[in-house]
C-alpha cells in the first residue's frame, strides 16, 4: 500500500493443473473440452496482430476450421516486428548431444527469468519448443544447415549448450514468413478475413465476455465494430514507451492498454529488457535505435577514457594508460562478457560520470584493435563482417579503423497482460499471446526465447486452450446496436474528436520524446524511490499538457499518421505511469529491474524472495485521481530453487 | 547541411498529384533519409501544413515497409540499401532531391508516398507456401537438405516484399518477387509436392493482380535492397515450362 496504489485480493491461476510438471500440459490437453469440427465454422475468432504469435495462431485456428478475422496496422501481415529478430530460436532438440533436454531448457529459462516466472508455463514452453522446429522445417523455413544436410545450432546468450536454431542473422524474418505464408494460404481459401492497415482502438465486452473490438480503417478513417466469439490479442510489446527503442516505429500498447482499461489485469509492467550493444544516438533527429548482435562482445573490448575531458577527443589520441576498460576492471572473471543487464548498467554509470564518448557523451567504445592484432583482419571480418558493415552504413565510421561506439537500448518488455495457464486474461474470452502477455520470461528473457514463446503460444498452446473456451459457444449473437457496442464505438469516436480539436502548438513526437526521456532516466536501467516518485509527477503534468497543447493536423476521415501516433502516445502516458508505480512498489532488484536501494555491498542486484516472489498484476483505476489496485499471484518453485547470480 | 526536397504530394487516390518543393535546413549528415522527412514533417505540422505521408516501420531494412523513389531510383542511390537505411551523408549541401512513390499499375497511390501493395500478398496467397498444417510435421531431421540447396533457398528467401522491383520495372512486373518465392520453396525437398501448381498459380495471380509481364530488363535486381539475383527469373521460367508441359 502506498500513496500510489491500493492492495487488492490475491489471484490464483485456476487453469494450471497440479501434479508432476512433466505431464501437466498433457493432462490439460486431455481435460480440455473439444469443439466438434462441424461446429468450428460457426465460431468466429478475432486475432489482433500478425507477428509470430498472431500469425501462427490465425493460421492454425483457420486450419482447424474456425472463422478467423485478423487485423494488423501494417500494410501487410508479413511486416509485423517479429521480422526484425536476428539471433535465433531455442529448442530442446539436443541435436548436439551436449546434455540438453526439455528439463534443462526449462531450468535455464526459470533461472534466467530470475525466479519471477511460473514453473508450469515455462515447462510447457520447453516441451513445445521441439515441435516448433519440426513445424517450421515442414513449412520450408531455410534454417542454417551443415554439410551433411542436418540443422546447425549455436550457443547463444551464455548458455552452455548449443540449442539455438538460426537462419543467418534473419531468423525472425524467416520464421515470420513461414507463419505469414501459412496465413496467406488460409486467406486464399477464405478461412481468414485479413484486415491490413486496421488498428484496434477498443475492446467490446458483452455480459462479462470479450465479444469484439472497435477498429479504425487507417486509410479511410472509418470506425467499425467487429464481433466474434473470442478475441485474441497478439499485439506485441510496449518498448516504444521509451520513444527510442529497437522496436519498429509503429509498435504500441494500445490494444492491450484498451483491454486493461476494460478490466484485464496488467502484470509486471516494469520488467523491461535493455540490450547493451546498440548503435548510439547521433542527434536530436534520432527516431529509433538499432541493435547489433551481442556476439560482438566475444572479441571486442569495452572502454571509456579515464578522464571526462578526453571524451570528445578521437579514440586514437587517447593513450592506452588513459583508457578505462571498466568491465574488465570491475568484473575480472567475466570481463566483457557479463550479462546484458550488468553491461548496460555499467555503461550508463560511466556515461553519467561524464566519461561517455560520441555525440552527447552517450556511448562507450567497443574496440576490436586487439582482436585484429591477435586474429588478423581477415578472421575478424569472417566473424563479424556483416555487423561491421551495418555499423558503417549507419554511422559512416569504419570499425576496422576506429572503435565502435555502443550504448544500451530498450529491446523487449517481459511484462504484459496477465494470463492464466490457458493464456486467458482476467476477462473471459480475451486471450493474449506472445510478447503482449506477461508469461514465461519472468523478470528477464533469455536470448532466442522470444521467437520460441511467440510460436509456442500461437501454434500449439492457444489452439488447444481456446477450443476449451469455445466449446461452450457459439455464443448469442451480439447486435450492432447493443448498448456495449454503441458505447465502445462512441468512446473511440469521442477520443479521436478530442485529439483533433485540441489544435495546440506542440507535435505528438515532441511529447513522445519527452515522455521517453523521463522513462529512460527514471524507469530505465536503474530505478530509485526518489526517481520514480519524481517521474510519476513529471508524467502526470506532461500528460495534462499533452491534452491541452498537442497539435494533430488533418481530419479523422483520411490516412492520418499523426492521429494514429497521438492515440498511441496518449496510451503510453498512462502505461508509463503504471510502469513507474510497479517499479516503485517492487523494492528489490530482479532481472531487468534494478532498484538502487536493493544492492549488495559491492553493487550487485539483491533480490528479496521472502517479500517479492510474486507476479504483480494491476487493476486499472477508473477516475482521474484513482489509484491502481495491486493483485498478487504468489509464485511457487517446486523444481528450480531460487539461487543468486554471481559474475565477479 | 541545407537541402531541398521535391516531394510528390497527392491527397488521395482521385487527386492528380504534384511535386512540391520544401527547404530542409540544418539537417545532420548522420540523420537517415526518413529522419530527414521526420524533421521536415515536424516543421510542416507547426506551420499548419499537411505533413508528408510515407510508409515505414522497422527502420532497420528488414520489414519492407519503406517505399520511395529517390532521385529516380527505388530506395535511392545507395546499392542494396532500403530508404530507411540511406543516410544524408550521401547527399551534398545544396542538393535538390526528388522523392516519389512507387509507380506501378498494381500499386495505386493512397496518399503522397503511400501506395497499396496488397497485390503482392495475393500472389503469395495463390501458392507461395508449403502446405504444412500445424501438428502434422515430421521430425525436423527426417529430411536432410543439402547445404548448397539450403543456402540458395535462404538467399532467395531474404526478399523483404518491399516492391522496389515492381517500381523499377518499366513494365511494372512482379517477376523477381514471384521468382524469389518460387525458388526458395522449390529448392527445399518439402516444397516439391506443390512445385508445379505453385508456379502456375502464382504467375496467374500475378497477371490477375495487374502486374505487367517480364521482358528481361533487369532493373528489378539492380534496385533490390537484398540483391535477389536476376537468374532466379530464369529458374522460374524453367519451372513454369516444365509444369505446363506436365499438366497436359
Amino acid at each position: 500500500m502506498g500513496d500510489f496504489w491500493n492492495d487488492g485480493d490475491a489471484i490464483v491461476d485456476t487453469a494450471a493443473p497440479e501434479g508432476p510438471i512433466e505431464t501437466r500440459w498433457d493432462r490439460r490437453k486431455f481435460n480440455a473440452k473439444l469443439v466438434n469440427p462441424a461446429n468450428r465454422r460457426k465460431l468466429t475468432v478475432i486475432v489482433v496482430g500478425t507477428g509470430l504469435a498472431g500469425g501462427s495462431a490465425a493460421a492454425t485456428l483457420a486450419e482447424a476450421g474456425y472463422h478467423v478475422k485478423s487485423y494488423c496496422y501494417q500494410d501487410s501481415p508479413r511486416r509485423a516486428h517479429s521480422i526484425a529478430a536476428q539471433g535465433g530460436i531455442n529448442a530442446a532438440k539436443n541435436y548436439r548431444n551436449d546434455g540438453d533436454s526439455i528439463y534443462r531448457l526449462f531450468y535455464d529459462t526459470v533461472k534466467g527469468g530470475d525466479f519471477r516466472a511460473r514453473e508450469s508455463n515455462v515447462y510447457r514452453l520447453a516441451t513445445v519448443s521441439v515441435n516448433i522446429i519440426d513445424q517450421c522445417v515442414a513449412q520450408g523455413v531455410p534454417f542454417a544447415r551443415e554439410y551433411g544436410g542436418l540443422l546447425d545450432n549455436r550457443s547463444f546468450g551464455g548458455t552452455q549448450v548449443s540449442r539455438t536454431f538460426y537462419a543467418r542473422g534473419q531468423t525472425g524474418q524467416q520464421l515470420l514468413l513461414g507463419a505469414y505464408q501459412a496465413m496467406e494460404r488460409q486467406i486464399g481459401l477464405g478461412n481468414i478475413e485479413m484486415n491490413s492497415r486496421h488498428e484496434m482502438l477498443e475492446l467490446i465486452i458483452v455480459d462479462g465476455k470479450a465479444r469484439g473490438i472497435v477498429v479504425r480503417d487507417m486509410i479511410t478513417g472509418e470506425i467499425a465494430t467487429e464481433m466474434a466469439d473470442a478475441v485474441v490479442l497478439a499485439s506485441g510489446g510496449y518498448g516504444n514507451v521509451f520513444f527510442l527503442s529497437t522496436n519498429a516505429k509503429g509498435c504500441n500498447v494500445t490494444a492491450t492498454w484498451r483491454a486493461h482499461r476494460k478490466g484485464a489485469l496488467f502484470a509486471n509492467p516494469c520488467y523491461t529488457q535493455i540490450h547493451p550493444t546498440c548503435i548510439p544516438e547521433s542527434g536530436t533527429h534520432q527516431s529509433k535505435l538499432t541493435l547489433m548482435s551481442e556476439s560482438l562482445r566475444n572479441d571486442g573490448r569495452v572502454w571509456v577514457p579515464k578522464r571526462a575531458e578526453d571524451g570528445q577527443k578521437p579514440a586514437s589520441q587517447i593513450a592506452e594508460e588513459d583508457r578505462d576498460y571498466y568491465l574488465e576492471r570491475i568484473y575480472p572473471s567475466f570481463g566483457n562478457l557479463v550479462p546484458r543487464d550488468i553491461a548496460s548498467r555499467a555503461a550508463k554509470n560511466v556515461c553519467d560520470e561524464g566519461r561517455g564518448v560520441g555525440p552527447g557523451g552517450l556511448g562507450v567504445y567497443l574496440d576490436f584493435a586487439d582482436a585484429i592484432k591477435r586474429l588478423g583482419k581477415k578472421a575478424v571480418e569472417a566473424k563479424y563482417g556483416n555487423l561491421f558493415e551495418m555499423y558503417q552504413r549507419i554511422t559512416g565510421e569504419d570499425p576496422y579503423e576506429t572503435p565502435m561506439r555502443i550504448y544500451p537500448a530498450v529491446h523487449y518488455t517481459m511484462g504484459g497482460l496477465w494470463v492464466d495457464y490457458d493464456l486467458q486474461s482476467t476477462i473471459p474470452g480475451l486471450f493474449v499471446v506472445g510478447e503482449a502477455n506477461f508469461s514465461d520470461h519472468g523478470a528477464n528473457r533469455l536470448g532466442a526465447s522470444a521467437l520460441m514463446q511467440g510460436l509456442g503460444d500461437g501454434y500449439f498452446v492457444l489452439p488447444t486452450t481456446l477450443g476449451n473456451y469455445l466449446a461452450a459457444g457459439p455464443f448469442e449473437k451480439v447486435a450492432e446496436d447493443h448498448e456495449a457496442v454503441v458505447a465502445a464505438r462512441a468512446e473511440v469516436e469521442s477520443r479521436i474528436k478530442r485529439l483533433l480539436e485540441i489544435d495546440g502548438d506542440r507535435t505528438v513526437d515532441s511529447f513522445h520524446r519527452e515522455l521517453g526521456h523521463i522513462m529512460w532516466e527514471y524507469c530505465g536501467m536503474e530505478r530509485t524511490e526518489e526517481g520514480l516518485t519524481k517521474a510519476i509527477g513529471l508524467i502526470r503534468s506532461l500528460r495534462e499538457e499533452f491534452w491541452q497543447r498537442v497539435k494533430v493536423p488533418g481530419t479523422g476521415e483520411q490516412l492520418n499518421q499523426n492521429l494514429e501516433k497521438a492515440g498511441r502516445v496518449a496510451d503510453f502516458f498512462e502505461l508509463g505511469e503504471l510502469m513507474c508505480i510497479d517499479a516503485l512498489h517492487r523494492r528489490e532488484s530482479c532481472g531487468g529491474h534494478f532498484r538502487g536501494e536493493s544492492q549488495t555491498a559491492d553493487g550487485e542486484a539483491l533480490r528479496h524472495d521472502d517479500e517479492f516472489s510474486y507476479v504483480a498484476a494491476w487493476e486499472y483505476a477508473t477516475g482521474e485521481s484513482a489509484k491502481p489496485t495491486l493483485h498478487k499471484e504468489q509464485l511457487e518453485f517446486e523444481y528450480v530453487h531460487p539461487s543468486t547470480r554471481s559474475y565477479k | 547541411m541545407d537541402i531541398q526536397v521535391r516531394v510528390w504530394r497527392q491527397e488521395g487516390p482521385s487527386d492528380g498529384g504534384r511535386m512540391v518543393t520544401y527547404d530542409v535546413k540544418d539537417i545532420s549528415p548522420d540523420a537517415s533519409f526518413l529522419e530527414m522527412l521526420d524533421v521536415l514533417n515536424e516543421k510542416l505540422i507547426l506551420d499548419g501544413d499537411d505533413p508528408i505521408a510515407f510508409d515505414h516501420d522497422c527502420r532497420e531494412g528488414i520489414c519492407g515497409a519503406c517505399s520511395m523513389v529517390i532521385d529516380g531510383v527505388a530506395h535511392g542511390p545507395e546499392k542494396a540499401t532500403t530508404a530507411c537505411q540511406l543516410h544524408m551523408r550521401h547527399f551534398k549541401q545544396g542538393d535538390t532531391i526528388d522523392v516519389e512513390p512507387w509507380r506501378a499499375a498494381a500499386f495505386p497511390v493512397i496518399k503522397d508516398l503511400v501506395v497499396n501493395r496488397g497485390a503482392l500478398d495475393k500472389i503469395v496467397a495463390a501458392g507461395g507456401y508449403i502446405t504444412a498444417p500445424t501438428g502434422a510435421a515430421p521430425e525436423a531431421h527426417a529430411t536432410p537438405v543439402p547445404k548448397k540447396d539450403a543456402d540458395l533457398a535462404f538467399e532467395a528467401a531474404t526478399c523483404i516484399g518491399c516492391g522496389a522491383c515492381v517500381a523499377a520495372c518499366p513494365n511494372g512486373s512482379a517477376m523477381l518477387f514471384t521468382a524469389a518465392k518460387v525458388a526458395h520453396l522449390g529448392l527445399m525437398p518439402q516444397g516439391q509436392p506443390e512445385r508445379d501448381t505453385r508456379v502456375i498459380d502464382m504467375l496467374q495471380a500475378q497477371d490477375d493482380a495487374g502486374f505487367g509481364g517480364c521482358t528481361n530488363m533487369g532493373e528489378c535486381s539492380q534496385v533490390c535492397p537484398k540483391g535477389i539475383p536476376l537468374h532466379l527469373i530464369g529458374r522460374l521460367n524453367s519451372d513454369y515450362r516444365k509444369a505446363v508441359r506436365k499438366s497436359f
